[in-house]
């Protein structure tokens, strides 16, 4: 059998499940960070094979799921100035205010690209010097990396005609949010396998040092998780608490330097709003002065709107952990993956999208 | 949005490269990639840029368990 072959292998897979049930005292809550874990998760029956000792949830790993209501509404907003809205695909489901988006705000004539990566948009903008480009930027370390440079090629370029709307968002600042939550009781986070490509493993450490929470970088295979389970049950019945790679075949320990010069380079942080965890310090980028001709909410003098949230829809506790999918009212009534009330139901990396095709 | 399939470096010309997986063929800009890539090399590509370089044998290891996975012919 080859190496890689093992991670799915079920017999070495059933042998650190019988681990995790030989060794585990007491009750826990581990919390998954990114909506491909999610999907894993649920993929591989690993859900449902674990004892019922462990809770496992899902928290706000999924770029679209933590996008604000009023960041959809600045997007509406946008699009109705004259301009070509570039978008990653994910996006124009997302119902904002009155359940409107942006497919609906295309089908009223709005122009709306749906783009593979910030260059695409790039191109665009080099192609219609006639029009303004708008890049709708969302997504967290792995994504702001590729939209500075893009930005930095702008600037080379000398373009007039390309702006970014930046609503990235910073994973560490919102686990310290989730860790110093008093609610929310997570006892090991499973950390974000791509994000941490980038970041590497120091951002991560003050959740050991401050609220000696066991943290592993995992990757996607069942036995990638299960190890990472294994790992945190560990932790907890010796008391300790240290952040593990335990993804060294992707991940290097350092993350990606390059990528992240470059993402400095471009912004800086500012505060963001989480759809659900509210306004989180410093976890949001923004462009700096030297990029503000490709800042789009100065050059489009674009604001943030004012909204009322989503009725009912429960995404909030669901991204905390504190409940699952199937608890908010409209699960499945009214929220399905065919007509999403909010964002969790939107991207197949939401937790209700997830637990909505492998629970019903 | 984070699905890393590992793609084949297939010919490099300034900053961006030819890749393919299973047919697939793509362009990948390499501005953000922290070890450079040569042709046959594999990379993890994020959102049209390649992220990571990641070794031959373990790129076309992954592309099995993607194979076997998602029922789609990656890797002879
Ligand atoms: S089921 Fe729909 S309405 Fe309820 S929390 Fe999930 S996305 Fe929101």
């Amino acid at each position: 059998m080859n190496l890689l072959n093992k991670f799915k292998d079920p017999k070495l897979c059933l042998n650190i499940l019988e681990q995790v049930k030989h060794e585990i005292q007491g009750q826990f809550r581990f919390m998954e960070v990114c909506g491909t874990h999610t999907v894993a998760i649920f993929q591989s029956g690993i859900r449902t094979l674990l004892p019922e000792n462990i809770v496992h949830l899902s928290g706000p790993g999924c770029p679209v799921c933590v996008t604000h209501d009023r960041e959809i509404a600045a997007y509406l907003e946008l699009a109705e100035k004259n301009v070509i809205i570039a978008t990653f695909g994910d996006l124009i489901k997302v119902p904002g205010p009155g359940g409107r988006n942006l497919k609906m705000a295309q089908a009223e004539g709005a122009r709306i690209q749906v783009v593979y990566s910030a260059f695409d948009a790039l191109q665009l903008a080099m192609q219609n010097p006639q029009d303004k480009v708008v890049f709708l930027g969302v997504g967290f370390e792995t994504t702001a990396p590729t939209v500075a440079a893009t930005v930095k090629m702008a600037k080379e370029k000398d373009l007039d005609n390309f702006s970014v709307l930046s609503f990235h968002k910073l994973v560490p600042p919102a686990l310290k949010a989730l860790a110093s939550d008093k609610d929310i009781q997570v006892d090991g986070l499973l950390l974000p396998g791509h994000v941490s490509t980038v970041i590497g493993l120091d951002p991560y450490l003050f959740l050991t040092d401050e609220y000696n929470m066991p943290a592993v970088i995992g990757g996607f295979e069942p036995l990638d998780i299960l190890q990472a389970i294994l790992i945190m049950i560990r932790q907890k019945s010796q008391g300790h608490a240290s952040v593990i790679n335990n993804y060294k075949r992707v991940v290097n320990d350092a993350g990606n330097l390059r990528a992240l010069q470059v993402m400095r380079e471009v912004f800086e942080t500012s505060d963001a709003m989480w759809r659900g965890l509210g306004v989180i310090p410093e976890s949001g980028l923004a462009l700096r002065k030297d990029f503000e001709n490709f800042n789009a909410f100065i050059v489009h003098e674009q604001d943030l709107p004012d909204v009322k949230n989503v009725p009912g829809c429960k995404c909030g506790d669901v991204l905390k952990g504190l409940i699952s999918p199937d608890k908010c009212p409209l699960f499945g009534i009214r929220c399905t993956p065919a007509s999403p009330v909010g964002p969790c139901m939107v991207s197949t990396e939401g937790s209700c999208a997830a637990y909505h095709k492998y629970s019903i | 949005m984070c699905l890393a399939i590992p793609m084949e470096v297939k010919s490099i010309e300034d900053n961006v490269a030819q890749v393919e997986v299973g047919g697939v063929k793509n362009q990948v800009r390499l501005d953000i990639i922290d070890e450079p890539a040569q042709v046959g090399d594999f990379v993890i590509v994020h959102a049209g840029f390649a992220l990571r370089r990641i070794d031959r044998d373990e790129g076309l290891e992954t592309l099995k368990l993607f194979q076997e996975g998602l029922g789609l012919e990656l890797v002879k």
